[in-house]
């Protein structure tokens, strides 16, 4: 049955591919079938496939399927090849589960929206890609995929392309993350000059034996590739594209700015992990940028009023967690949260698309209000997810995902105290924003009228998602709590297990009810200051630390004067230097000489005998005197 | 009697240049038209002076041909007009310069 891997990507991009020739012709109804077919019957093969992959199989072997080489030059030989492993499958099964879901949304979500063909490609195709990225067996197609993505993230944000602020958004995207990526695509030079293969497994068997640890260029390779890493996944300091990215339809965010592709940083690390392994350094900076990125994002995400905005800060800090359980080592605890993350988040970005249509194009929380028994459902698939997001103690899945990565902080060997602090002052802040988030939304005072309910094929994916979010949790349980592995075991059949120092299951025990405690409090103070409380409906009003905050540390500021003013200047001074001026005196030559012809061909009959009439009369006068 | 051809000649000049000044400071097509008509006139007159002057009948066939031409000029000049009329709703020539280029 695995056999049949390749159908889970090719379906995509056939759905893509169909819409992009004959869309025009096909009825919406026709189109949304393609659509949304497409990634279901993707989901679908990806079941299959995964059966099949664990069916007889306890070692979780991993599955290669090549198809054909894809080019031959000195000696670079990369194939159209797959490679399952328990990392992948676990990616693919996130990516089509949830994809197909969020494709089910927008089928009813962009209904009236005259792009609806288009919307179906770009998000076809971006499935596609994805898929093709986490699933192929070396770095070039890898880095395809990865190109791939970028383009379709920028297609898709810029997708209401008639207002210019969507397309700047759209332009920032793609030029913030050209720069990991270009730090990427030098990693995976020195690869091929040193290992002479792109080929991912190939890699990380050489890697080992070729470098020492700490040497120069493992440590560069990982640097670079963590660059590459950092810009897709919008960890600092190329964090700045993701806020404006919400400019896209609530469906893209969820999709690719929250449940897939700025994870595919976390797959890139995990799939590359030996050589990370081989720069502890590295590892120990990609554990701070997780720390700093999650407590930076956390603090921006309790000053916004844009509901999507707080949900994308809220994105950046909690793939600020997988950056640290990545740094101390805590391999399955970053995918785990990776999972449990996609179901929630996607959640809320689908149910925030949800509340913004039905209240007419508002973003502003504060404008909302006392919804929960406007729009039942929901309401309470968004409180499941919320709970699931602040981690709230023992019935969310969120919870056991991060208590996972706020342990390991402390307890692997790469962890320290301080990594653990930073872990809990940002589950604190999580629990504070995303709390205000609720309180403000569905309590307290009507502000704004909800026009209409909310479609069943909006809310069925809510329903969907809710139970994951609560549900996914429960596949791995702290040693604390009945010790079940089952997530983890399985991860690490292809991921190592962290290294963690022993500890007792008091000290694990207390470490827990610190951060239980501290998620509490923070739902309490955010109870305190936000439930039912008379706010204005309006944007709040801002001291100089809060608007600090409000718009991401003032990052864009920081970014415009370092890079983006000297290259303005720069140019403006190249503009004008004297190769220029030559070429301009060129033109400015022509364009006089231009007027000076075009003045004569006015149109104006008169003017075109007395011009006859005194050229002959200069005709005659020479003639007659000379 | 004899006219001196230089009397001829003056009022075949004297004609062309109120043709000419007509043509180029009329705005009215058919006052234009009227000038080159005047104009036409004046060379023919040129012609028929210069051709008894010389005793020979070479103006004469010249004017004969200006004659024929001056006709079909007015016939297609008049076509044009009223097209023009029908375009540009006006018979004021400097309207219609729509191939400013």
């Amino acid at each position: 049955m695995k056999e049949l891997l390749w159908l889970v990507v090719a379906f995509p991009f056939a759905g893509s591919l169909i819409l992009m020739l004959i869309g025009k012709r096909l009825s919406r109804m026709a189109c949304a079938f393609v659509g949304v077919g497409s990634i279901l019957l993707a989901a679908v093969f990806t079941f299959i496939v995964g059966v099949g992959f664990l069916h007889n199989n306890p070692s979780s072997v991993p599955f290669n399927q090549s198809l054909w080489q894809w080019i031959n030059v000195y000696g670079l030989t990369p194939n159209i090849a797959f490679h399952l492993d328990t990392v992948s499958l676990t990616f693919v099964f996130v990516i089509t589960f949830v994809g197909a879901l969020i494709h089910f949304y927008s089928a009813q979500f962009m209904w009236k929206d005259e792009g609806f063909t288009r919307f179906f490609v770009f998000m076809n195709l971006f499935v596609g890609l994805m898929l093709l990225l986490v699933l192929t067996d070396n770095l070039l197609v890898l880095y395809f995929g990865w190109e791939g993505v970028t383009l379709c993230s920028f297609l898709l944000i810029g997708f209401w392309y008639k207002d210019s602020a969507n397309g700047y958004a759209a332009q920032k995207a793609f030029i913030v993350t050209r720069v990991g990526d270009t730090s990427m695509l030098i990693g995976l030079f020195i690869l091929f000059m040193t290992f002479h293969t792109l080929n991912i497994q190939d890699i990380l068997t050489a890697a080992p034996s070729t470098w020492l640890v700490s040497s120069g260029p493992a440590v560069l390779t990982a640097f670079l590739l963590l660059g590459g890493a950092i810009g897709k996944s919008a960890q600092l300091p190329l964090q700045t594209w993701l806020p404006d990215a919400m400019l896209a339809p609530s469906p893209v965010s969820a999709l690719l700015h929250a449940a897939t592709m700025v994870t595919a940083g976390v797959y890139l690390i995990a799939r590359t992990h030996v050589l990370f392994e081989l720069a502890p350094l590295v590892q120990s900076v990609m554990a701070m940028i997780g720390a700093a990125t999650l407590l930076v994002a956390g603090l921006s995400a309790l000053n916004q009023h844009d509901i999507k905005k707080v949900l994308a800060y809220s994105t950046i800090s909690q793939i600020g967690y997988m950056f640290l359980a990545l740094g101390v080592g805590a391999w399955s605890a970053a995918i785990f949260h990776f999972m449990t993350h996609a179901f929630f988040k996607a959640l809320l970005f689908l149910g925030a698309g949800a509340i913004i249509t039905v209240l007419g194009e508002e973003h502003n929380m504060f404008k909302m209000g006392g919804l929960r028994k406007k729009l039942p459902i929901v309401f309470w698939t968004y409180l499941i997810a919320s709970s699931s997001l602040a981690a709230l103690p023992f019935v969310t899945a969120g919870f056991y995902s991060k208590d996972k990565i706020i342990w390991m902080s402390y307890a692997s060997d790469k962890g320290s105290l301080w990594l653990w602090l930073a872990a809990l002052l940002g589950a604190l802040l999580t629990a504070l924003y995303t709390f205000r988030m609720v309180f403000l939304t569905f309590f307290g005072n009507s502000k704004t009228e909800p026009t209409h309910r909310p479609g069943a094929f909006i809310t069925m994916p809510l329903v969907v998602l809710a139970v994951l979010s609560f549900a996914a949790g429960f596949i791995e349980l702290p040693a604390t709590m009945g010790h079940f592995t089952l997530l983890s075991d399985f991860i690490e059949k292809t991921l190592p297990a962290a290294n963690t120092l022993h500890f007792s299951y008091a000290t694990e025990l207390l470490f827990q009810l610190i951060s239980i405690a501290t998620v509490i409090i923070g739902i309490f103070v955010a109870y305190k200051y936000y439930y039912n409380k008379p706010f204005p409906a309006a944007e709040p009003e801002r001291n100089k630390l809060q608007a600090f905050l409000y718009n991401g540390w003032d990052f864009d500021l920081l970014y415009d004067f370092l890079f983006v003013k000297p290259l303005v200047f720069l140019s403006r001074i190249d503009k004008n230097d004297f190769i220029d001026l030559f070429y301009k005196g060129i033109e400015s030559l022509m364009g006089a000489l231009h007027k000076v012809l075009s003045a004569t061909q006015n149109g104006k009959v008169r003017r075109y005998a007395m011009s006859i009439a005194i050229g002959t009369i200069i005709t005659l006068t020479i003639l007659l005197f000379l | 009697m004899n006219i001196p051809m230089e009397h001829g000649i003056l009022l075949a000049a004297i004609l062309f240049s109120i043709g000419l000044t007509g043509l180029l400071v009329r705005r009215n097509v058919i006052f234009m038209l009227l000038s080159v008509e005047v104009m036409l006139n004046a060379a023919g007159l040129a012609f028929i002076v210069a051709g008894a002057a010389r005793g020979q009948a070479d103006g004469q066939v010249m004017f004969i041909f200006i004659l024929a031409m001056a006709a079909a000029e007015v016939s297609v000049g008049l076509a044009l007009i009223i097209k023009m009329f029908k375009i540009f709703n006006s018979v004021d020539i400097d309207k219609a310069d729509t191939m400013n280029g």
